[in-house]
């Protein structure tokens, strides 16, 4: 390598500058967008939170303070309603994230073998992945049709010889939750089965080997073995479920609207309704800081447990 | 394709230590079990889609028809002219118009997010420049902002940009995520690459444009399949912003067919077939990098 030529001489100089300037010119579009579109929008969450500002008042908005954080969390006039809708999103990562975690963890076990064929059964466990939420949605609206005709109520009819009377799923509050976790499952397993998968492809086979000379069997391998060499990425998978629970729209909005009787609200169903059906954007602007609140939380805990296997590895 | 897949694991092999009768038949019988298994698994994921297909060929009273529902009968393409005589007003929205918006709002976002996000990354990686650091902040930072968090102000902020392709795509073209994906990848660059291009004489502009932008195509098909597949199914964005037929994108448009009776089963199959089709393509072909890309990130959206 060439000596680097002294600081300042007339041959760097220009060039230097030209980093100078290039450096902040080619970040300037994105960074322009993101201060604008997600920087700014994030602080007027903040502050549209401490306002009554409402879309369909010419009023100019009154500073509110914490009113409408007391009127979600405290008050009994919406907290109910509030609190019904963030239960749901606790209730949906509660039972999906164990259990999309553990068939993600199946699939990707069933799939990390040498069995002619894989990649084409890969390929169907992970297409429901590139379906619109809004297409496999409307897919499962037939399946969960309360009609004796719905695909399930049919299936189920046929399993007992008729003895199963056709179930409104959607439309009776103690189904209509399930039945949403059900086509998330559906939609989400393969995402979370590629990353496990790729976790399972990270596990060196010397440690397999390893275990099978001092005499371990399957069950014990996979305890001793593949868990322990997953632990980062389950606990990455399950977070990013998590945080995918408190993000719970669309299906909600197309099938069922929050109902019946508030049994599927969440979190963003309500803030939209709240925004848009009922104009009030500041309430709406508070229960997405709440919203963001939880999301970090998570992260945080997420970054931690990560950081922490490091640390002892 | 073989990378996922085809790797034998020790725990996978055949065992050998149970001799006896049976030792030829097991295996045989095993991996009968085995793609039994697999067949059962493939069938439960598959179904649905499977249901969509062939409903969008039925007739439309057959399509909600329990079981029979797929079986492949009278089969015709007539429900996807239906759905182009269905939408043929402007009060309806024309089918084409919800497609050809989709294309737009999502070919603005997935170009434009290319360009301008790895341009970013490539200065906060590899060039030095005063704010430099606290630029990096921002965005490490606005990666733990989901886009739910912003929905509602950033509704408020473009109100008065309702129904325009503009606003389904501008906002979502720069993304903290890209960055960070893009800075990531063109960190672990050799520093060699730099050094070279400079003493040919080539400014930072040149060297980004034939030398790292050449050499990062992973990265770049990477976050382009991923932003891809978020766009072409954006639905929060549009259900805040969209009540114009002719600005209609396709998630959107789908979800209003879907709730307004009477409903022609077969004909909202074949729209979202129609819908899909292109997205199910891309993935078919590009299979390699879909699963990689999600596979190394771990994130969608």
């Amino acid at each position: 390598m060439t000596a680097p030529p002294p600081p300042g001489s007339p041959r760097t100089r220009p060039k230097a500058r030209r980093e100078e300037w290039a450096g902040p010119l080619m970040a300037l579009p994105a960074i322009a967008g993101l201060v604008l579109f997600v920087a700014l929008p994030f602080a007027m969450a903040i502050g549209l939170s401490l306002f009554n500002v409402r879309l369909d008042s010419f009023r100019p908005p009154e500073f509110f303070a914490l009113e409408q954080y007391r009127r979600i969390l405290v008050s009994s006039e919406f907290s109910g309603d509030f609190y019904r809708a963030l239960g749901n999103n606790v209730l949906f990562a509660a039972v999906i994230v164990p259990v999309q975690v553990t068939a993600a963890l199946g699939l990707a076990l069933l799939l990390n073998r040498p069995l002619r064929g894989m990649p084409v059964f890969r390929t169907f466990f992970f297409m429901p992945v590139v379906f619109p939420m809004a297409l496999i949605a409307t897919v499962w609206r037939l399946i969960f049709d309360p009609g004796p005709d719905g695909m399930l109520n049919s299936v189920l009819g046929l399993a007992t010889f008729g003895l199963f009377s056709p179930h409104d799923w959607l439309g009776e509050a103690s189904t209509a939750m399930p039945s949403i976790m059900l086509l998330s499952l559906w939609q989400g397993v393969g995402l979370q089965m590629v990353i496990i998968l790729a976790g399972l492809q990270g596990i060196p086979g010397q440690l397999y080997e390893a275990a099978e000379v001092d005499g371990a069997g399957r069950w014990q391998r996979f305890r001793a073995v593949t868990l322990p060499g997953l632990r980062n990425t389950l606990v990455f998978v399950a977070l990013v479920t998590t945080i995918l629970s408190f993000r719970l729209f669309d299906q909600v909005y197309i099938l069922t609207r929050g109902g019946p009787d508030g049994a599927t609200s969440t979190v963003m169903h309500l803030a939209v309704t709240t925004a848009f059906a009922e104009s009030n954007v500041g309430r709406a602007a508070a229960m997405t800081v709440v919203l963001f609140v939880v999301v970090l939380c998570l992260t945080l805990l997420q970054r931690r447990l990560v950081t922490q296997e490091r640390e002892i590895s | 394709m073989t990378v996922l897949a085809d790797r034998p694991t020790v725990s996978g092999r055949t065992r050998v230590s149970h001799p006896g009768p049976g030792r030829r038949l097991r295996p045989l019988v095993r991996s009968g079990l085995d793609h039994l298994l697999m067949g059962t698994v493939t069938l439960l994921f598959a179904s649905p889609i499977l249901y969509m297909f062939i409903g969008s060929l039925k007739p439309d009273d057959q399509v909600l028809d329990g079981l029979s529902g797929f079986v492949p009968r009278d089969l015709s393409l007539d429900n996807y002219a239906d759905v182009f005589a269905t939408f043929d007003d402007p009060s309806t929205g024309f089918f084409l118009n919800f497609f050809g918006t989709s294309v737009i709002v999502t070919g603005v976002v997935v170009l434009g997010g290319l360009v301008v996000n790895s341009m970013a990354a490539y200065a906060l990686a590899r060039l030095r420049w005063r704010g430099r650091d606290a630029v990096l902040i921002l965005v490490l930072a606005l990666l733990v902002l989901p886009f739910e968090a912003i929905a509602v102000p950033l509704f408020y902020l473009l109100n008065d940009f309702r129904n325009t392709m503009a606003v389904q795509s501008v906002p979502l073209i720069a993304n903290a995520f890209s960055i960070f994906l893009f800075y990531s990848f063109f960190l672990k660059l050799p520093k060699e690459i730099e050094e070279a291009g400079r003493l040919d004489g080539a400014g930072p502009w040149r060297i980004f444009v034939r030398i790292i932008v050449p050499m990062s195509k992973p990265v770049f098909a990477t976050v382009a399949i991923l932003s891809f597949l978020t766009q072409w199914g954006m639905f929060l964005w549009p259900v805040l912003m969209v009540s114009d037929p002719s600005v209609r994108p396709l998630p959107l448009a789908i979800s209003v067919y879907q709730g307004q009776p009477p409903f022609a089963w077969g004909d909202i199959m074949a729209f979202g077939v129609m819908m899909v089709l292109p997205m199910l393509l891309v993935f078919l072909v590009f299979q390699r990098w879909f699963v990689r890309s999600v596979a190394s990130t771990g994130l969608k959206g």
